[in-house]
């Protein structure tokens, strides 16, 4: 039964492979770049297991000791996941211990594989989504491992490397803008959030503009229900 | 910052993601539905939040002595790439690429 699962989640997640491999590889050499030992992108990609989370804690850690921000900053930042987490309420029913682990390695990539592909009727579903998500956190945690060992061994100017995150999101944003009609959601994240950045400076950012966005779609769905 | 606080920070962090996955699961045993409310603003955030940290990445950027000069040229050549190419790490890494180029030989300083 389980072969079966693993067999049948294997193709699914090869391309989350390439990709794992090659952004866990640029987490781990940004690490390695800001002096930090290969225990840490070991251990961070593991346990927070948020690619875009972990990229912002390398900032934290480079700035003045504050832990209530990096809470605060991982609720915000990953405040999709709850969004994911009702979407599979439903599908993650009755998985036993199972269930845990796959809410705890429930990443952007894990969770689209298994909220939208079904597997085989002769495959357990329990065991599909698991091996969806083991696979992917293997792949996250082998790339930033590896990418913090090439650190050690490669050494070149790695000057403007950190912009790997931004080039993450941007490429992000036009995928979902390609996917999606209706663009207002992506230009009020845009646009709360710059503005609250020229209001509340870059230090403050996060909470204001997270307020802001959640204001402004509630004020928008009142007015659509209106009409 | 020490090690210690090191540990305290990511501690932080791994909480803070946590509670993000655990929180619906803990809220809505099986059985319980969510109200429209939140299972809409699970449709809408997703791409707003994607929007915040485009500009929380830039942020910084656009105080600096170059005003976000290598940046907007960066992604103005990952939009381009993207449409063309359509790859999605492609232009993660043609975009990394040309902004290192950048600032180590044009915008030095940052």
């Amino acid at each position: 039964m389980k072969q079966k699962a693993f067999q049948a989640a294997l193709p699914h997640t090869i391309p989350i492979a390439v990709g794992f491999l090659f952004l866990g590889m640029s987490y781990g050499f940004l690490m390695r770049s800001k002096g930090f030992s290969v225990f840490y992108p070991m251990l961070m990609s593991f346990f927070i297991f948020a690619g875009s989370m972990e990229f912002v804690t390398v900032n934290l850690l480079l700035s003045a000791f504050d832990p209530l921000r990096g809470f605060f900053l991982a609720l915000m930042v990953n405040a999709r996941h709850l969004f994911y987490g009702i979407s599979m309420l439903d599908k993650y029913k009755h998985m036993g211990w199972k269930k845990f682990y796959l809410i705890f390695g429930m990443c952007d990539e894990s969770f689209t594989i298994n909220c939208s592909v079904t597997p085989p009727p002769d495959v357990d579903r329990g065991w599909f989504m698991f091996f969806v998500t083991l696979l992917n956190q293997i792949y996250w945690v082998s790339g930033a491992t590896l990418g913090a060992l090439l650190g050690y061994v490669i050494r070149f100017d790695t000057r403007g490397i950190e912009f790997v995150m931004t080039a993450l999101f941007v490429v992000m944003f036009l995928n979902q803008w390609e996917e999606s009609k209706d663009h207002r959601p992506a230009l009020t994240g845009v646009g709360c959030t710059f503005a609250c950045l020229l209001i509340f400076g870059s230090e403050r950012l996060i909470l204001p503009a997270m307020a802001l966005i959640i204001l402004c779609f509630t004020i928008g769905r009142k007015k659509e229900a209106v009409k | 910052m020490t090690t210690a606080q090191h540990i305290i920070t990511i501690l932080a962090v791994v909480a803070g993601t946590m509670l993000t996955r655990f929180l619906p699961f803990l809220i809505f045993p099986e059985g319980k539905t969510p109200p429209g409310y939140i299972t809409w603003l699970g449709t809408v955030l997703p791409h707003a939040v994607i929007g915040l940290l485009v500009v929380y990445c830039l942020k910084d950027a656009v105080f600096s002595a170059y005003h976000g000069l290598p940046e907007a040229i960066a992604i103005g050549f990952i939009f381009l790439l993207h449409k063309w190419k359509r790859n999605t790490l492609l232009s993660i890494a043609g975009g990394t690429v040309l902004y290192m180029v950048l600032v180590q030989n044009f915008f030095i300083g940052i």
